[in-house]
């Protein structure tokens, strides 16, 4: 079942054109990395699929729903319900312990504070980051800190995580790690994945591949 | 991968005859190319030849006498020269792809679509890697991280071809 379809996206930064006739389709459940040199635009095409940034044309299609043409508030309900974010870091508030920042969506969903905790300290487990439940993001490693980001991805049971270089600040172990545990949670809840990552062994982790070059995305098996 | 000096190291542990050798060696680092018998008792004539093994009795069985061989002195100084000498940096694939990208670039053929190709090919590789990996004892992670990481090299390298067909266009065309 096609999740996403985004067609003749797009976007310029002042005379830079980042995207220029890119498409993507994302079905339920797989796992596509998003690949390309660094400038390529795969990053804008990660924000523009996700209702972060809107395109100047093309449309995204989130199920039968158009992003492109949803006002504001529609867009950021639809993020925080259906969507979980990971980005390379600065995701977590500073002020919160891990625990209440895996809590947070859920708390802004109107969860109470007890319920909310109680799933967060279950991702948490399921992340092996129950140990730092109590600790501030500053407290821990990388590794911990972008395992506890992969948890709050998580909690609300999105139906697609945007990761945009998720790994790119860890050294090739721990962000192996990341990559096994965001993938297998992500197969065993039926999330798909938006992998944007310019690292060939990330992308490893993934079912399919799409490549950006020139803000002109190659959807391999689309075009077959 | 010499086979000979692999065979010899695995003959340190002691005498061996040619099939269990061929059967210690697949278990070990055959897991993608077992050997062939032929390769075995060539290899081991070779050794033999060379005064790097000897022959060490013969063991008889149901089936034809199995001749069982040792390591030689002469076959421990072998060994060791062999594992304090560094392998060859060898340019891999790049010859191979170098000339087919070169080659479509000269015939007007796409050389984006021959790099796409093989990143393809080698994506698949890396993804079979990592679930053989994933699902693997920390010696099988570590054999498949040795391929991933030379996987990778391969890539970026066909990444930076990539962002250069255009320059190469110009210059084998001019």
């Amino acid at each position: 079942m096609t999740l996403l379809r985004a067609e003749g996206l797009a976007k310029s930064f002042g005379k830079t054109h980042a995207l220029d006739d890119a498409g993507i389709t994302i079905r339920a459940g797989e796992v596509v990395a998003v690949m390309g040199p660094s400038g390529s635009g795969k990053s804008t095409l990660l924000h523009c699929l996700a209702g972060i940034l809107p395109p100047d044309s093309g449309t995204v299609h989130y199920r039968d729903r158009e992003l492109t043409s949803m006002n504001d508030s529609a867009r950021s309900e639809l993020r925080r319900t259906e969507f979980g974010f990971v980005f390379q870091f600065g995701q977590l508030v500073p002020e919160l312990t891990c625990l209440e920042n895996v809590a947070l969506p859920l708390r802004l969903s109107g969860m109470k504070r007890k319920d909310a905790e109680r799933a967060a300290r279950d991702w948490l487990g399921r992340l092996e980051v129950d140990g730092v439940a109590d600790q501030r993001p500053g407290e821990t490693s990388g590794g911990q800190g972008q395992r506890v980001a992969v948890a709050r991805a998580l909690v609300t049971g999105p139906k697609v995580i945007f990761a945009d270089e998720p790994t790119g600040a860890l050294d090739s172990l721990n962000g192996e790690r990341v990559m096994h545990l965001l993938t297998t949670a992500a197969r065993e809840t039926g999330a798909a994945v938006v992998l944007v990552t310019h690292e060939p062994r990330v992308a490893a982790y993934s079912d399919r591949e799409v490549v950006v070059r020139d803000g002109r995305s190659r959807d391999v098996e689309f075009a077959r | 991968m010499s086979i000979g000096h692999a065979l010899l190291g695995l003959l340190e542990g002691g005498p061996r005859h040619g099939y269990d050798l061929k059967r210690a060696y697949d278990e070990r680092f055959g897991h993608d190319r077992p050997l062939h018998y032929g390769q075995v008792y060539s290899t081991l004539s070779r050794l033999l030849k060379n005064g790097l093994v000897t022959e060490a009795g013969v063991e008889a069985g149901d089936g034809p006498e199995r001749k069982r061989y040792a390591i030689t002195d002469a076959g421990v100084t072998d060994v060791e020269r062999w594992l304090a000498t560094p392998e060859k940096p060898e340019p891999y694939l790049q010859n191979t792809l170098y000339a087919k990208v070169v080659l479509a670039l000269l015939s007007g053929r796409s050389a984006t679509e021959v790099l796409d190709t093989q990143r393809a090919a080698h994506l698949t590789t890396m993804r079979e890697l990592t679930r053989r990996k994933t699902d693997g004892d920390l010696a099988d992670q570590l054999i498949c991280d040795f391929a991933l990481f030379h996987l990778e090299a391969d890539l970026r390298w066909l990444e930076l071809t990539a962002a250069r067909v255009d320059q190469l266009a110009v210059e084998v065309t001019r």
